[in-house]
Formats: structure tokens, sequence, C-alpha cells
């Protein structure tokens, strides 16, 4: 079971207690939020609110998005950073 | 085929990254500030102005209204200049003073969006000035001329500067994700060409200092971005954004701005487990002269990253 590091952007630190980090454990990104829903249910649903990923939530696990990859079947290596982005309009405009 | 010729725009240079490309990989840049007002967007704006034309949404003296951090205005406000069309460009009050500067000298009006709530609080003022006052907004970030011309013009300008070096094919095309449109049209004509090209988004963590954001409710996801076309996403973060650009003034002499670092960033990512013989094709939006008081090309790294954070820097 890989132990990760999970950054929460600032529109979801009131679901964690205020925390900018958290751990969790699992060896999917799937498995991370489930144990995360144990602790933080609000902050779950927001993540993964019909158990698909949110349409707004950017995932990257060691920054390369899991959209791109295998989605909430993303294997995660112990370690591994899990950063959370909302989805905004960004870039050189 | 769509022709930019009459707005003065025309093929940009690509170069190859001789110094920074790892052995046995080939970097090219597509050089963006060649373009009259100094970036990819001036692609953009004519494409969007001339499709509205050819709608006949627009005639002289109509007003228009564009959120943007800079780029996308100061291109619109010179083709508006030339055709005769007022232009109010909505941007975060946080932008750098050379923008404004610019946005102005170029004679569009200027109006500010509060700096926290980043692009989102520009586009959603914008759409609320356009709706009240009556201003056309072209809104790149849903218009689907802005894929189109990277389709029509920068994807076919990097097949053919390609060809006339000898070179039959790209294996990678990486750029930047601001509106998608470049990731989208660029990458679509590529893959048409060459099927097997893999394409890879480099995205600035733009949402992470958003404090105005209330929700997640509150995302946007920009229409023109065609997620199909994009193999891999890589998230780019300030710093290595910052290195990324004084490592190509530094190695290959080039004065450019911090998303051009955040692609190259994400290139050379790449390009280190391509095979020997691959060939990378990205793009360079702008140059750094709009970036100059942000800080960013000299000094402590620490404090350039410190002040980039929490204002719009790309």
């Amino acid at each position: 079971m890989s132990t990760v590091k999970i950054q929460l952007p600032t529109v979801l630190r009131q679901h964690a207690g205020g925390a900018k980090t958290v751990e969790a454990t699992g060896d999917t990104v799937g498995e991370v939020f489930a144990d995360l829903a144990r602790r933080y249910p609000a902050l779950a649903a927001q993540l993964a609110p019909d158990g698909d990923l949110g349409v707004f939530v950017n995932v990257f696990v060691d920054d390369e998005d899991i959209r791109y990859l295998d989605g909430l079947d993303t294997p995660v290596r112990d370690d591994a950073e899990i950063t959370i982005l909302p989805a905004v309009a960004g870039g050189a405009r | 085929m769509i022709d930019l010729t009459e707005f003065g725009i025309r093929e940009t240079p690509l170069i190859e990254l001789t110094r920074l490309s790892p052995t046995g990989v080939r970097i090219f840049a597509k050089c963006e500030w060649h373009l009259p007002t100094g970036s990819v967007k001036d692609r953009v704006a004519a494409a969007m102005v001339a499709a509205a034309e050819t709608r006949g949404l627009l005639r002289p003296g109509d007003r228009l209204i564009e959120p943007s951090s800079g780029n996308t205005g100061i291109a619109l406000a010179r083709i508006a200049r030339m055709r005769g069309y007022r232009l109010a460009v909505v941007v975060p009050d946080n932008v750098s003073a050379e923008r404004i500067e610019l946005l102005e000298a170029f004679g569009a009006e200027v109006r500010f969006s509060p700096g926290a709530e980043g692009s989102n609080g520009a586009v959603t003022l914008a759409e609320r000035l356009a709706r009240d006052e009556g201003h056309l907004m072209l809104h790149q970030y849903e218009n689907p001329a802005n894929p189109e011309v990277h389709a029509a013009t920068t994807g076919p300008e990097i097949v053919t500067q390609l060809a006339a070096m000898g070179i039959d094919r790209a294996d990678v095309f990486v750029a930047c994700l601001g509106t998608g449109g470049t990731l989208t049209g660029v990458g679509a004509h590529l893959k048409e060409v060459w099927p097997d090209l893999k394409v890879i988004a480099a995205e600035p963590p733009a949402g992470e200092t958003i404090a105005g954001l209330r929700s997640l409710a509150e995302g946007y996801i920009p229409p023109v971005f065609d997620p199909a076309v994009v193999d891999r996403k890589l998230l780019v973060r300030l710093r290595p954004s910052i290195e990324t650009t004084r490592l190509l003034l530094d190695a290959e002499g080039l004065f450019v701005g911090p998303s051009s670092g955040a692609a190259v960033y994400a290139a050379l990512r790449i390009a280190g487990d391509l095979p020997p013989g691959s060939v990378l094709v990205t793009v360079l939006p702008d140059a750094g002269w709009k970036y100059l008081s942000t800080g960013i090309y000299t000094g402590s790294l620490d404090l350039a990253e410190e002040k980039a954070v929490g204002s719009t820097l790309w």
C-alpha cells in the first residue's frame, strides 16, 4: 500500500480542515480518494461526485494529468505527489 | 485556406534548439514573437475578426470587448484599429504595467477585473459588459476561428518548414495550454499529416492561486480545447517555467516569455524519454519584453517565484 501526499488548491482546503496537504494511502488514485473519503467525506464528494472524476477537477500524479493516464485507476507509487487543481482558464492570453 | 497576409501576418521562423536538445533528439521551436505585435495571438485575433466580418457581425465603428491578460488584447487592438472598430480589453488588475501601456498604445480602452479572480474574473466581467453595454465579444476561449487558424497556418507552416530542412516527420508536438487553441489546431493538423505523432499539453498551475474561486463548480474548460487531440498533459509549475525561460536566454540566446519556458521545460522532460532520431516541435508564444517588470530574468529565483505566485504571469 502506497502512502502519498496530496496538495490541495485553496478552494478545497475548507473540506480538509484548512490543510494545504493531506496524506492518504492506496495503490491507485481511486483507492487514495476512497481513503480520503473516510476522513474528509466532503472533500471526496468534490473530487469524484458520482464515483467519476469531477468535470472541473484536474488531478496530477507526479505532475502527469491522470485523465490522460488511467483516470482513477492510475497507479500511485509510494511517496508519490498528487496535485489537485480546479480547471480554470489559464495560459498566455 | 485562411489568408492573413492582409493583416501583415506571415510565416514565423522555425528554429532548432541545438544546445538544449538531448543527444539524438532534435527539438524545433516556432518563434511566434516574429508576428506584428510580438505574440502567437496575432494569428488568433486576425482570424476571429476575419470570421466575424465574413459572417456580417462587424461593421466599421462597432465596439468589441475581450477578456485578456495581454497578448490577445494587444493583437486585437491592432486589428481593430486597422479595421476601424473600437475595442475594450478586460484585464486582471495585477497584470504588468507594460501590458496596460501596450494595450493603450494600440488604442484599446482598458477595463480592470479583480486580480484575485484571475482569468475567470476577466471573462465574467467581459461577458457582463458585453451584455450591458452592447459590445461584440469574440471570445477566444469559445471561438472556433482560434483553433482553425492554427490548423490552417501554424500547423502547415511547421510541416513545410521541416520539409525544407529535409525532415519528413515529427514525433511529438508540445504546447502550453491557455485557451487550448494552439494545442487543438496545430495538434489536429499534425496528426492528420503524421498519425503517429503525440500531442503533449503543458499546463500552468493557474487554479492553485485563484483565491476568488468559491467552489469547483465555478471551474471552466475552454470549449476550443479538444482533449481528444491531447495524449499527455503535464503540470508545469512556476519555478521550472522561470528556470527554463532563463535557460533559453543563457543557452540559446532566446529572450522569451515564461510560457515559452514552460513549453520547453515540458519538451525537455519528454525529449529525455524519446528514442534517438526523434523530432519534437514546440511553440514559443511570445518574447520577454512584456514580463520585464516581473523580475523573472535576473536576480533571485526565490524572489521571482514568490512575486509570480498570485499574479497573472502567463
